[in-house]
């Protein structure tokens, strides 16, 4: 979906607020509260075991059976780098759906517990600080506060579609520069 | 009320690449010491059914194209005209021609004229009384656009002259005249100095007390001041073109002051005579002056872009198929439904049976509930199988092609060959026919250029002047069997050795079984020919015959008898919805190998074990030295590392080579329904697909010949690390 497209299903389905006000799903991770929109949700499941597959990234967990479809699960924690925890009885998958080039596209992540729905005006959303230079922030569309507490809004478009490769490259230019810095200090 | 007419393309681009096949056989069956009216008939209608279609579609080219070669067909189907060889390789031509049109306006593309204009002008020229211009010009792709009924001519006056006489019941097919005229009259409007005259002719206007009110008996003579092409008059006149009488004239080409003392046209509703009167002098001319001079640079061309095509063909017909795999439908008989409708029907009272029994049940009705789920299970299967039908088509949809490709081959080749094809009748699914008809057409190219002798090595050999090509398809077990034979000099086993040496492919003293040496032919870069024609012989072709047979899990087999002729098998499976595969168990996961590819499975003794650089084991398996890989290595599952001893052993084959894969259990043989993992997530190296099992979890199915690849990039990293 384009961001114009988005923002006209949006306008089609908040009758309630002003005319930019969108509802996002926000999610627990790390004590971080973390929001997507919730027309991009598809379902909310529990986490059952995956089918592994094989020389993937440490972050996609597997493949599930989603009522004949093979959907693949992705643990966001790990993919943000955050620190692994167990999965309990609790563990929440949300199953995401996005268009895109190649039509569409459904993948599920693996958060903490999902939270609130908010409806969260476009015009009280702030950008991310641009001094964190991560490969993470690409994910963060922005930033929103709401009740005194910062809620994290990520562009699932990109979560989902962005290129392994393309990740994989840039992770390695960090790694390298990396290891530059610390040969400068030496 | 305008409706949208761009919903139905897709059904004419149907009906008329069925029209078109038709013409095509129908032409190739033509006898010409003898020619059937009914055969000359069909070809007619499905000319005109296109042209119609076309033009009610808006596809102006089209139908502008079939009208030329319509008029030819109507004289010849007259009785006007003879017909000739040359017609018949002109209309050959003109079909694929249209072919190439209708694939352009279905992608949605500008068709390119070129060609139709160059065939558009022959016609108009044996209409004219012309012979068949010399063949040279055919494949002169230079643009002679300008012949073509465009409005070149600038002296005198912009318009047209029409004489329009129609059939005595225009009237009662619908057809009015006055709403002609009157676009006509929007045609003249625009523009100044414009405008539209219609002289009526009254002569055949009988006695009132004899004048039917339905008939129409008058013919008019129509003069149009406007600078417009003839095609948007012809595009008024489509529907009656056939029963009227319409003669087109420029206003500068014809004398006014005749109008006066004109004469009627005798007309009847049986004769369609159209005449373009449109300096068909002057555009023989220049046709026959274009030939002489574009042979040597189109030659040139010709040669160069078949070296780039055999470059980009690939990706190119990739592209192509992509495009029209888009919206593609398929036709199903009727009785394939109602027998879907059938099944559907004791499904749903199987279901309801068990439900009632699911409702009240004790143990002392378990009796009925296994005959219930026993019932359930067989309406299952059957269902499954007749779905799997609706994809199904016969054959004879692959092999159509193939008598047009003989005769033009054979015909290059001066060879003479009998095309026999049996099995017509066979099914196969869509998508395999699709993607089987390419290497067909290579090993019937390959059979006649390679294959078959000359006439006269033939003859001296005491065989039959005609060559023979025999297709023949037909089931075995889960799968389809195709063959291409020929009854040729069969492979020259000296000649592929000799060759395979000079290549480096074989070592000189080493000793092949006949079939390793007909292996050698699928080899990447070998051909035997001597000589590369633009038939074959420059060695693409039979390996990518095998590689395309292999992506549909088929196999290729050869068999050759020396001076009797060889025999090319193809083994397909059937659809490639539906996999037989054996499940085995590596780790705590569950994978699937395709059962096609697996040799055998075997328990591991140390005796057969040998180890060759360190980590690297093979096995000796009889007269083989087999290099084994373990999924656990190649796929990183986690798990104790075992003992090769005593380990479960599935010896597969891929492309060629044969290797041993360590896995931990079998577990048991079943059908499995492919469903994509690239859909939602990517391509996985050594996967093929996934599956989801009884349990309702996911398998993954994988894919021996990227295993094979992958188990020698690892051979060459350990090489590399190594050095």
């Amino acid at each position: 979906m384009t961001n114009a497209a988005r923002q006209k299903n949006n306008d089609a389905v908040s009758g309630t607020g002003s005319d930019d006000e969108q509802q996002y799903l926000t999610f627990i991770m790390a004590g971080e509260e973390y929001g997507v929109d919730i027309l991009a949700v598809q379902e909310i499941r529990g986490w059952e075991a995956t089918t592994v597959i094989p020389n993937a990234p440490e972050y996609i967990k597997g493949v599930i059976n989603l009522r004949g479809t093979i959907v693949p699960i992705m643990d966001l924690r790990s993919r943000f780098s955050l620190e692994r925890v167990e999965y309990s009885p609790v563990t929440v998958v949300i199953i995401l759906k996005v268009e895109t080039e190649r039509g569409e596209r459904v993948m599920g992540i693996v958060v903490d517990a999902v939270s609130d729905v908010h409806s969260i005006s476009d015009s009280d959303t702030r950008n991310s600080p641009e001094l964190i230079e991560d490969l993470n922030t690409e994910f963060i569309r922005s930033l929103v506060s709401v009740d005194d507490n910062m809620i994290i809004l990520l562009d699932v478009q990109r979560l989902l579609t962005i290129d392994r490769q393309v990740i994989d490259q840039a992770v390695d230019v960090v790694a390298d520069t990396d290891n530059d810095k610390e040969k400068d200090k030496e | 009320m305008s409706i949208d007419l761009s919903q139905f393309h897709q059904v004419f681009f149907e009906e008329s690449f069925e029209g078109l096949d038709i013409m095509e056989s129908s032409l190739l069956a033509l006898d010409l010491t003898e020619v059937d009216a009914e055969t000359i008939n069909t070809i007619f209608r499905a000319a005109h059914s296109i042209k119609g279609g076309a033009g009610t579609f808006g596809f102006m080219q089209v139908s502008g194209f079939t009208h030329v070669v319509e008029t030819l067909l109507d004289e010849i189907r007259a009785g006007d005209r003879g017909i000739e060889q040359d017609h018949v390789d002109l209309f050959l031509q003109c079909v694929d021609c249209l072919r190439g049109l209708m694939s352009d306006l279905q992608a949605g593309s500008e068709p390119d004229m070129t060609q139709a204009d160059d065939l558009k002008s022959k016609f108009e020229a044996i209409l004219a009384g012309g012979e068949v211009v010399a063949e040279s010009a055919i494949d002169t792709q230079t643009g002679n656009q300008d012949i073509s009924d465009g409005s070149t001519d600038d002296s005198g006056e912009k318009g047209w002259k029409i004489e329009f006489i129609p059939c005595e019941d225009v009237l009662c097919t619908g057809n009015e005249p006055y709403r002609m005229f009157r676009e006509l009259q929007e045609l003249a409007e625009e523009g100044e100095g414009n405008g539209l005259e219609v002289i009526p002719h009254l002569e055949r206007l009988p006695e009132l007390s004899s004048m039917h009110p339905e008939m129409c008996y008058i013919s008019w003579t129509i003069i149009v001041r406007a600078d417009i092409e003839l095609s948007e008059i012809e595009e008024i006149f489509e529907w009656v073109v056939d029963d009227c009488d319409i003669r087109y004239q420029r206003l500068s080409e014809c004398d006014l002051s005749t109008l006066e003392t004109h004469q009627a046209v005798e007309s009847s509703a049986e004769v369609t005579d159209i005449v373009v009167i449109d300096n068909a002098d002057t555009e023989q001319e220049e046709i026959n002056t274009v030939p002489l001079k574009t042979p040597v640079i189109s030659e040139k061309i010709e040669k160069a872009l078949e070296e780039s095509a055999v470059k980009i063909a690939p990706k190119v017909e990739k592209k192509a198929v992509t495009k029209a795999a888009e919206n593609t439908s398929i036709r199903v008989s009727i009785d394939k439904i109602d027998g879907l409708i059938n099944m559907v029907g004791e499904l749903v009272i199987t279901q309801s049976m068990l439900g009632q029994l699911g409702q009240e049940f004790d143990v002392s009705r378990l009796q009925s509930l296994q005959e219930g789920l026993s019932q359930l299970e067989q309406n299952t299967r059957e269902l499954q199988e007749s779905v799997m039908k609706i994809r199904m088509l016969p054959i004879s949809f692959a092999f159509s092609r193939f008598p047009r490709l003989v005769r033009d081959l054979s015909k290059q080749l001066d060879k003479e060959v009998e095309l026999v094809m049996l099995g017509e009748n066979t099914e196969l699914d869509k998508t395999v026919m699709e993607k089987i008809g390419d290497p067909l057409v290579h090993l019937v190219r390959n059979s006649l250029d390679h294959g078959l002798e000359s006439v006269q090595e033939r003859t001296d050999n005491g065989k039959s002047r005609a060559g023979t090509i025999t297709l023949n398809a037909y089931h075995h077990g889960g799968n389809i069997v195709i063959e291409v034979k020929d009854d040729g000099a069969g492979l020259n086993k000296e000649r592929i050795r000799k060759k395979a040496i000079e290549k480096g492919i074989i070592a000189e003293d080493e000793h092949l079984t006949d079939s390793q040496v007909y292996d050698l032919i699928f080899q990447a870069g070998f051909s035997t020919a001597d000589v590369v024609s633009d038939v074959s012989g420059r060695g693409v072709g039979m390996d990518v015959v095998r590689r395309n047979i292999a992506e549909l899990n088929g196999s290729i087999d050869v068999s050759s008898k020396d001076g009797e002729g060889s025999t090319f098998s193809i083994r397909l499976p059937l659809t490639l919805a539906i996999l037989d595969g054996q499940l085995v168990r590596v780790g705590e996961e569950v994978y699937i190998f395709p059962l096609v590819s697996i040799v055998e499975s075997i328990q591991l003794e140390k005796s057969m074990l040998n180890n060759i650089t360190g980590n690297q084991f093979v096995m000796q398996l009889r007269n083989e030295y087999v290099p084994i890989v373990s999924l656990q290595d190649i796929f990183n599952i986690d798990g104790e590392k075992k003992d090769l001893e005593g380990a479960m052993l599935v010896v597969v084959e891929g492309d060629t080579e044969k290797v041993g894969i360590v896995v931990d259990e079998l577990l048991g043989q079943q059908q499995v329904v492919i469903k994509s993992l690239e859909q939602n997530y990517e391509k996985v190296d050594s996967i093929s697909g996934a599956t989801i099992l009884g349990d309702g979890t996911v398998a993954l199915i994988v894919d021996i010949s990227g295993l094979n690849n992958k188990s020698s990039e690892n051979k060459s990293e350990d090489q590399t690390q190594a050095a």
